[in-house]
């Protein structure tokens, strides 16, 4: 069996047993929705269908509808896009990179982190969707044999790339999501058998693909699980370094920089994690999940959120230290014009957001308070936000052309869009938390004799 | 002979394991266990040979690599390549070595969606696992906190039931 040092902190709080593990899982799915759920998914679909209107809105009357010009043709669409798609970094993470360092904590948080990362998915998509103009031919973006002429992809182009990279992150994230869940699908699938209505009781059925736990069944299970997770770690790292290059290849003065990959990925996973967090401290509340979502949990993620804000701190440095080293005079401008023109409060923004407030982590009173970590999460997300518009629209406001010098401001439509998304994010969360299985209980059983704290303790006697 | 199916059901997995172990060494099989979790160590006390999925993983992997190169290789080179010949931005395509760097993403991307989705279909496949499926397991409780083994007697069970007795699962 596996054996943990006593000093590590518990990952399983009160005196629990597997049949405790299964009953606090299955609770949220088999009670009623409390009234706060009702009111912010209320709240949420209120939003999404916002959303939807100014989507058909942009569909109808064209992108005219959003506050782009001529000099700054891309702004919220990409903005937005990149923001989601960094905030669905942090479930891959969680789930393929901590798998693969054998991190026990993630077992508890590794389920809802995923879901946010394929909800977040979806929402990144629907920009580039919507920014087509004509959505009904999306497909278009897909190589398929076609008689239309010289309707062919150009695979030299990054736009390409983050078709391939983000249908394969999303599918192959929910194909791992999904095989995680069959066992916590069958789980409650089980338990249903005497109370619950026949069409629920069917329904689990059917998502639990007939699951029974044999012992083959489950050395496939840990070996898939770690084959997956090994493919999804260089799939999360391409994926946003492939955003970053939608940028890096092109030669707008702050776009044109070779550390973006790595910037990006940081500053992807940097977002996710503040995004979980924000996710995961409401809802270990409204679903009763103390006992396993602790802030032993959220202390760890605190340390990977200073680091990676550290480390964009210094990816930020960099970029003004290779400007000014460059000696390229439209180089440093861009620059110059980012920290100082009329853009600075969205580089302070960011700069505050994002480099400075989560260097407060470094207390631990800080590090480990709920409260604290919800507000700094905040903090974080907003400031991650700027980062993309800092990078994106600053650098094409001002461009070569000093009589199409202009500024950029959203319509009511562009906010439309993105509260949106933010609306959908939250509908498809709050869904998901009434019906999933939020933690995946058959992984935490396996640690529940090496991290729960009331085995610790007896070993401790 | 007739023959006779024994369920053995314990709730602890490191009881499980030991009785695995000395069942097998009084060389009685098991024809299968039920757990609610993946008990560590259980697939090399029953016996079981190591899975083939990883490599599967592979081979699926290799498909996908070329099918990405193919696919590029016909559409920027060769065939459509030739008809409609994409010269954008002064990069035209000669060859597929000289464009080979723009073609790196999308053939990893390839490799690893053909790896992911086949051997998970894979997986799907060798489990019977499907929507519709039923369980298998004889008890409802070995997907919450009980394990199951199960074990073909021939003859006079109470032997069995004794050993097992021994072994303190109830």
């Amino acid at each position: 069996m596996h054996k943990e040092s006593e000093i590590r902190d518990p990952l399983i709080l009160g005196n629990k047993t597997y049949h405790d593990i299964t009953r606090d899982i299955a609770r949220p799915v088999e009670g009623k929705a409390n009234k706060y759920w009702w009111i912010l998914f209320g709240l949420s679909v209120f939003l999404f269908l916002w959303g939807i209107g100014c989507m058909a809105y942009t569909i109808g009357t064209g992108i005219g509808a959003w506050g782009l010009n001529k000099t700054v043709n891309w702004a919220w669409d990409i903005t937005n896009f990149v923001w989601w798609i960094g905030i669905g970094h942090a479930g891959t993470l969680i789930s393929a990179v901590l798998l693969l360092f054998r991190q026990k904590w993630r077992m508890a948080i590794n389920r809802s982190a995923e879901a946010m990362t394929i909800f977040g998915v979806v929402q990144a998509g629907l920009f580039p969707l919507i920014h087509m103009g004509r959505p009904w031919l999306a497909y278009w973006v897909f190589p398929f044999p076609n008689e239309y002429g010289p309707l062919w992809q150009n695979f030299n182009s990054p736009l390409l790339w983050d078709v391939f990279a983000i249908s394969t992150y999303l599918t192959v994230s929910t194909v791992f999501w999904y095989i995680g869940l069959i066992p916590d699908f069958a789980m409650i699938r089980d338990r249903m058998s005497k109370t619950i209505s026949p069409m629920k009781k069917k329904l689990y059925t059917l998502l639990a693909f007939g699951w029974s736990g044999r012992a083959k069944h489950w050395q496939r299970f840990e070996e898939v699980s770690l084959v997956l997770a090994g493919l999804a770690t260089p799939l999360v790292f391409s994926v946003h370094s492939i955003v970053s290059m939608d940028f890096a290849t092109s030669v707008i003065p702050g776009w044109h920089t070779t550390i973006f990959p790595p910037y990006f990925v940081l500053g992807a996973l940097f977002s996710g994690f503040a995004m979980v967090e924000t996710l995961l401290i409401i809802m270990r509340k409204v679903v009763n999940m103390e006992a396993y979502i602790t802030i032993k949990h959220i202390e760890y993620m605190n340390v990977i959120i200073l680091f990676t804000g550290s480390l964009v701190g210094t990816a930020y440095i960099t970029e003004l230290f290779m400007a000014w080293y460059s000696g390229v005079a439209f180089e440093q401008y861009a620059f110059l014009n980012r920290a100082t023109g009329p853009y600075w409060w969205a580089y302070a923004a960011m700069m505050s957001c994002n480099v400075i407030i989560p260097q407060l982590y470094w207390i631990k009173s800080i590090r480990t308070s709920f409260i604290a970590t919800f507000i700094l999460s905040i903090f974080v997300n907003i400031g991650m936000w700027f980062e993309r518009f800092v990078i994106i629209v600053t650098s094409l406001h001002r461009d070569f052309l000093p009589s199409s010098w202009t500024m950029f401001s959203p319509t009511f439509i562009d906010i439309g869009i993105f509260l949106g998304t933010i609306g959908f994010f939250f509908t498809l969360f709050l869904m998901y938390a009434r019906t999933f299985p939020v933690v995946a209980q058959a992984e935490l059983k396996t640690i529940l004799k090496s991290s729960g704290s009331e085995y610790k303790n007896k070993t401790h006697e | 002979m007739n023959k006779k199916v024994l369920y053995a059901i314990f709730d602890d997995e490191e009881i499980l394991l030991e009785s695995v172990k000395v069942l097998r060494s009084k060389e009685i099989e098991i024809e299968e266990v039920y757990s609610p979790f993946p008990v560590h160590g259980l697939d090399v006390a029953l016996g079981f040979k190591e899975t083939r999925m990883a490599i599967t993983a592979f081979i699926y992997g290799c498909i996908g690599l070329s099918f990405g190169g193919l696919l590029i290789y016909y559409i920027m080179i060769s065939g459509v390549g030739k008809s409609w010949p994409m010269n954008i931005g002064g990069k035209p395509n000669f060859t597929f070595y000289q464009n080979f760097p723009a073609f790196v993403p999308i053939m990893f991307e390839c490799t690893v969606l053909f790896a992911g989705h086949l051997m998970s279909l894979t997986y799907f496949f060798r489990n019977k696992l499907y929507p519709g499926a039923t369980t298998t397991s004889p008890d409802p409780r070995t997907t919450d906190d009980k394990f199951l083994m199960e074990i073909i007697v021939e003859g006079d069970d109470n032997k069995m039931r004794k050993l097992l007795k021994r072994n303190w699962c109830f």
